[in-house]
Order: C-alpha cells, then sequence, then structure tokens
C-alpha cells in the first residue's frame, strides 16, 4: 500500500514538470498539485501547483488576495481542498487531518502570530512536543516517573531553543506579555519543538522591526543549514531575496510563475501582477 | 446543631465534586455545558437502580460513572465538532430531555413518584471504637493535607512580603474585617429586634435595612479604596486575615464532623455519606490537580485558548475535548450518586437545571480554571446557603416564599459584583481568565 502510494507520487512529480522545472535528482519534500477551493463562487484557489524540494527554504509571494494563505490552509489541511492532491515526505496527506499532519512533520505557523497568550512562554514550548507519556491521562495517574522524566528532558530541548532564539529569560511569562515579534520568534521556536521535516511559515516579517527581522533571516538560514525545510510566505522581498532558494508566485488564485529570486524579480508577468499594467 | 453541620459538610462535598465537573470541562477546556446536572442525574439514577437489584454500591456508582461517561461520548461525538455556544445550547436540552425521559418512563424510573429505599453506603455499619479512630485520622489526614496544600499556597503569597509590614498590614485588615462584622451584626440584630417588637412597619424596616446595607458597603468600599492602600502590603494582611478566618472556621466544622465520626451510631447513615463525600473529595481533586499539571492538562488549556494552534501542534483537539467532556461527566455521575444518598429520594425534580447553575455560580465564585477554587466557592455558596435561609428569616421583613426569591437575587447580585471587581473568580489567574475572551 505505502510502495504503492510512493509511486503514485513519484507520478505526481512527473508531471509536475510543467511548473517545478527542478531537477530531477532533488528529492521534493512537498508536492501539491492542481489543488483547488471555492468559496461560494469565488474559486480562491484554482488549480494551483507546488513543489518544496528537501533542504530548500522555498518562497510563496504574490499580490494581497492571491490565495497563499489559503493555499497553506489546503496544504495542512485547516480547509478542506475540493479537488487536488497533497503528497509529503513521499506519503498522500490531503486525507489527514491538520494534527495527523503535524504529526508527520509538517508545521505550520500563521499570518497574525498566535501565541497561547494565557500560558507560559515555556508551556507554549513544551505543549509542541510529541508523543508525551503525560498526553495519556491515565498515565499522569500511574506512570508519573516516566512523565516527569520526559517533561524534565523536553524542558532542556525547549530552553535550548529559546535561548538560540533569545527568549530564555522570558520563559516563565506568560505569552500575552511578549512584543509582536517575539511572538513571532515563539511561534517559529514553538514549531521547531515539534521536531518538523517541513515548517510553513506565514508571513514571518509582517509588523516585526528591522533589527528583529533580521535575526529572524539569521534563525532561519541556520536551521536551515541544519537540514530543516522551509516553504515561506512573504511580502517583504528583501527577506524573500535573501533567504529563498527558489519563489513561486500566485495571482488571483492561480499560479503565475516559478523561478530563482533573481528570475522571478525580472519576469514581466510579475511585475504586471504586482504593479499593474 | 452537629446533625446540620454534618449535613452541610455532605452537600458543600457533593457539589465541590460536582463543580470540579464542571471546572474540568469549562475552566480547563472552555467547553460551555450548560446541561451539566444530566450527568448528575444519570449517575444517581444509575447508581441507585443497580444497588436496588443487589449489586454492591462500589460497582454501582462505578457503573453510574460510566453511564455518565457514555452520555458524554454521545454528545461529544455529535456537538464537538460544533462551535461552544452550539454545545451549550445541546447540553441544556440534553439535561432537560434525560429529565423528561425520567418523568416519563415510570418503568424504570417510578416517574414522579420517585424511588425510595435504597440501600445507603456505610449505613449500616456499626464500627467499633478502635475502627472510629481509625476513620477519624483518615478524616483527619485528608483535611490536613487539604490545609498543608493551603498553607503552601499562602506562603507563596507572602513570601515576597517582609515581615514587619505583614504584621501591621495584617492588624489594620483584622481591625477593618472585624469592624465590618461587628457592624454586621448591629445591623443584623435591630432588624431582628425591630422585626420582632414590630416597631417598625415592613416597608420601614424592609427600606431601613436596604439603606443601612447600602451605607454600610459604600463605607467599606470607600475604606477600602482610600484608608488600606495607606498601609504597605495592605492586600497580603488581608489575605492572611481572611485565611486565617476561613481556616479557624474549617477547623470548628470540623470539630463537629469528628465528633459525629465519633459518635458513628448516633446517625449512621449521614456521617457514613460524609466520611464518604469528604474522601472522594479529597481523592478527586488530588487526581484532578495531577493532571491539570501535566502535559495532558496543558493540552485542554491550550484547546481553551486556540483550537486551530493546539491542531497546528499535532494534538488531536476533538479527542482531548471529548475526554475532557466523558471525564467531567463521570466525575459529575459521582456527584449524583452522593447526591441520590444525600436526598434518600430520587425524583426528576431533583435535577432542574438550576442545580447546573448553582454549579456554574461555584465556578465561576472559586475561579474558573482553580481546582481549589471550586472547592472555596461550593463552601461559600453552602454557607451562603445556610447563613441566609436561618438568619436572613429574623431579618428581611418578607414571607417565606419571598425570601427564597430574595436570596437568589442577591446571589445574581453577588455574582454581577464579582465579574465587575474580580471577573477571574477568588482564587482564579487574571492572566488565565477563561470568562471575556
Amino acid at each position: 500500500m505505502v510502495d504503492e502510494q510512493r509511486t503514485e507520487a513519484k507520478g505526481l512529480k512527473a508531471e509536475a514538470e510543467p511548473f517545478g522545472e527542478q531537477p530531477a535528482s532533488i528529492p521534493q519534500l512537498l508536492v501539491a498539485r492542481e489543488l483547488c477551493k471555492s468559496f461560494g463562487g469565488i474559486r480562491a484557489v484554482d488549480r494551483v501547483s507546488i513543489d518544496v524540494p528537501q533542504g530548500s527554504i522555498t518562497g510563496l509571494i504574490g499580490p494581497n488576495g492571491a490565495g497563499k494563505t489559503t493555499l497553506f490552509n489546503l496544504l495542512s489541511n485547516f480547509i478542506q481542498p475540493d479537488r487536488g492532491e497533497v503528497i509529503f515526505n513521499g506519503q498522500p496527506i490531503h486525507h489527514l487531518q491538520p494534527h495527523q499532519i503535524a504529526q508527520q512533520g509538517m508545521v505550520r505557523t500563521f499570518q497574525v502570530a498566535r501565541v497561547l497568550s494565557r500560558l507560559s512562554v515555556m508551556e507554549n514550548m513544551l505543549l509542541a512536543a510529541q508523543n508525551q507519556t503525560g498526553e495519556n491521562f491515565w498515565n499522569v495517574w500511574f506512570r508519573p516517573g516516566q512523565t516527569i522524566k520526559e517533561e524534565r528532558q523536553q524542558r532542556e530541548y525547549a530552553s535550548e531553543i529559546l535561548e538560540s532564539v533569545g527568549l530564555v529569560h522570558m520563559a516563565q511569562s506568560y505569552a500575552g506579555a511578549l512584543s509582536g515579534g517575539q511572538r513571532k520568534l515563539l511561534e517559529i521556536a514553538r514549531a521547531l519543538m515539534v521536531r518538523p521535516k517541513l515548517v510553513l511559515l506565514d508571513e514571518p516579517a509582517a509588523g516585526v522591526n528591522p533589527t528583529l527581522i533580521n535575526q529572524i533571516c539569521e534563525h532561519i538560514l541556520q536551521w536551515n543549514r541544519d537540514g530543516l525545510t522551509f516553504l515561506i510566505i512573504e511580502h517583504n522581498m528583501d527577506v524573500v531575496m535573501s533567504l529563498c532558494d527558489r519563489v513561486w508566485v500566485m495571482a488571483e488564485g492561480q499560479n503565475l510563475a516559478v523561478g530563482t529570486p533573481t528570475e522571478i524579480q525580472q519576469n514581466p508577468q510579475v511585475l504586471e501582477a504586482y504593479l499593474g499594467q | 446543631m452537629q446533625g446540620y453541620v454534618v449535613s452541610l459538610v455532605i452537600f458543600t462535598a457533593i457539589f465541590a465534586v460536582f463543580g470540579l465537573g464542571l471546572n474540568l470541562q469549562w475552566g480547563f477546556t472552555g467547553l460551555i455545558n450548560f446541561g451539566h446536572v444530566a450527568f448528575m442525574s444519570l449517575g444517581a439514577y444509575t447508581t441507585v437502580l443497580l444497588s436496588l437489584q443487589g449489586v454492591p454500591l462500589v460497582i454501582s456508582v462505578l457503573g453510574g460513572a460510566m453511564v455518565a461517561a457514555a452520555m458524554g461520548l454521545l454528545i461529544g461525538i455529535s456537538t464537538l465538532r460544533l462551535r461552544t455556544d452550539y454545545l451549550a445550547i445541546v447540553t441544556i436540552g440534553v439535561s432537560e430531555m434525560i429529565r423528561l425521559i425520567a418523568v416519563n418512563e415510570a418503568w424504570l424510573t417510578r416517574g414522579t413518584f420517585g424511588i425510595q429505599r435504597f440501600p445507603l453506603p456505610l449505613a449500616t455499619f456499626n464500627p467499633a471504637i478502635p475502627i472510629r479512630v481509625g476513620m477519624i485520622v483518615l478524616f483527619a489526614g485528608v483535611l490536613g493535607l487539604g490545609y498543608w496544600q493551603w498553607w503552601r499556597w499562602l506562603k507563596q503569597h507572602i513570601r515576597q512580603v517582609p515581615r514587619k509590614s505583614l504584621v501591621k498590614s495584617s492588624i489594620v485588615a483584622f481591625a477593618y474585617v472585624g469592624s465590618g462584622a461587628l457592624l454586621v451584626y448591629g445591623i443584623g440584630a435591630t432588624a431582628r429586634h425591630l422585626k420582632q417588637t414590630n416597631a417598625l412597619p415592613p416597608l420601614g424596616l424592609g427600606f431601613g435595612l436596604f439603606t443601612a446595607t447600602i451605607a454600610f458597603i459604600a463605607l467599606y468600599v470607600w475604606l477600602a479604596r482610600t484608608v488600606l492602600p495607606k498601609v504597605a502590603e495592605w492586600s497580603a494582611g488581608l489575605t492572611v486575615v481572611c485565611n486565617l478566618i476561613l481556616a479557624l472556621l474549617g477547623l470548628w466544622i470540623a470539630r463537629f464532623a469528628i465528633t459525629a465520626i465519633y459518635q458513628y451510631d448516633r446517625n449512621p447513615a449521614k456521617t457514613g455519606l460524609m466520611f464518604v463525600a469528604v474522601l472522594l473529595v479529597g481523592l478527586i481533586y488530588w487526581a484532578l490537580e495531577k493532571l491539570v499539571r501535566s502535559p495532558w492538562g496543558r493540552i485542554l488549556k491550550a484547546i481553551r485558548e486556540d483550537e486551530d494552534v493546539t491542531k497546528a501542534l499535532g494534538k488531536n483537539v476533538f479527542w482531548y475535548k471529548l475526554q475532557s467532556l466523558m471525564l467531567g461527566g463521570v466525575i459529575a455521575g459521582i456527584a449524583g450518586a452522593l447526591y441520590a444518598w444525600q436526598l434518600t429520594t430520587v425524583f426528576p425534580d431533583n435535577f432542574q437545571p438550576l442545580v447546573t447553575f448553582n454549579a456554574w455560580t461555584i465556578v465561576v465564585l472559586g475561579g474558573a480554571g482553580s481546582n481549589a477554587g471550586t472547592l472555596l466557592g461550593s463552601a461559600i455558596f453552602w454557607a451562603y446557603d445556610t447563613i441566609t435561609r436561618f438568619v436572613l428569616r429574623d431579618i428581611v421583613p418578607l414571607e417565606d416564599s419571598r425570601l427564597g426569591a430574595f436570596r437568589i437575587m442577591v446571589i445574581g447580585l453577588i455574582l454581577i459584583v464579582l465579574m465587575m471587581w474580580r471577573p477571574q473568580g477568588i482564587l482564579g489567574k487574571k492572566e488565565e481568565l477563561t470568562l471575556g475572551r
């Protein structure tokens, strides 16, 4: 069954050629094909395809209302697509629940940073740890030793990540006390706590001051060097140009172009979509 | 007096358990359950019906809890994907449906005639003195653990406060609370005298009492806003004094309870029930405290705040909400068994929606998301019930039927004031406010 699914995924990858002109040797971590979603009479996403190569930082750009966030929602199945397929790590995932997709290693963040403001920064981090013994209430009562031991290990790991993003001194504060930029950092740090393969970042630089934007970019590059793959929606073109290996462009719910940042910058169709005729 | 205190302890324990179930569902998970009494009624009916068939009481209670959990499962499967306000509507509907089934399915529930003469826990038990002493030790142990927890909480609150300022502020707070209590007593005694001697017409007495109460509240609020803040660390002093008074009051009540256990044969049914109810409160409180401080509890709190984020981090939100609803149902089912034993008759009318709202009052009063707050809320609720039942009758110039409505009106007023002044409840954390998100 798994082999069949893998073959199917490969088939999809082969069909991806018109848009995803990637060398065949680079394995694709995420492949979405012909995704469609309508809200009433409006086609928010219309036959959109996207590939994210393993180990890359892939950008997704487009004017406001292009359908980028809806595409994120479709990829993570927060919204069920009307049509199309999503293959992650060789497995179809469009039939899975959002939490199952996260468990498979694909984590998303939100356009407006959504930290759990009534929990502490550390609790926000610990929440994202996977497969903890203490997530089962029976184990809390009957395997307290194992629960406490794991909690301690997860706390150490969370502290390491918080330290790397400069939030460790805020660990015990309520997340609601963080500034907008710190919330963005916490959201990304929390996503890493899942130990994902792919992180979908929805506008990580939006509403963040330039110094913090630089920090966020440096962290993303570092984590990418450590083997993490990113798909990033971003309006800040400096961020896109400095981070991304490859950029997908959407306009009016459809694929418009794909290429390296430099190719995209010079693409007349893209310029037209952004600036008008 | 002793009999009344025992009965009061039982009611407080039953509603503490009942409230703990609701607090798990709403306080920690954010599930608005306006039909909590449905779990209680299923627990009560199942327990008494099974025990009437000769099933041992422990198994009957477990059966009742399981049936309540099964109803939680049914409600959950059909409604937990809906928004919270829909869940509120469905739960209130289900609780009324269960009550109406109990009224109409007389072959099973004996309808409005109710079920009587069912076995009660430890009712035929007549322990020898050494066993009674053992029971007292166990009872005192639970109480002691409770006091220890309380002390730890209090210590944490006053840890940062310098000893000297704490003593000074406690003396001021004691003067404030003590003079307030004396003044309330004075107003009450005067009104009682006036009512007994018919010195004033009812309208005049009512007006006088109303004016005196408003003047008292205005004076003490003014003092709290202007005079008290002049004393350093006044809130810590007030916390210490209030906790000390409550702790002493608790010990005074515990004295009656312990005497009742020692004189077990005087009223075995009630004493046995009190013993069982207090042990269950201790056990359920401990189990819930373990849970809410674990990764499991953290997921519930995350769901309360933002379901999408919790999903995005790989947690099966639906499954955890279902667990919370079912576990809260199990706890309410156990409260139902205790309630049936306390009332000794089970009528459908025992399970009116008002019972659910009593639990809501308790949880809101104590502080949503705080198990200790729920215990305190239940104690305050029943203390209020007792005081107003026996004291107001002698003071307020109203007939009995109007007095009942008046008492509920005052509860409503207290809740409104509490929501304005301290929306997180007495022990709730402002930063973790469940209400008014």
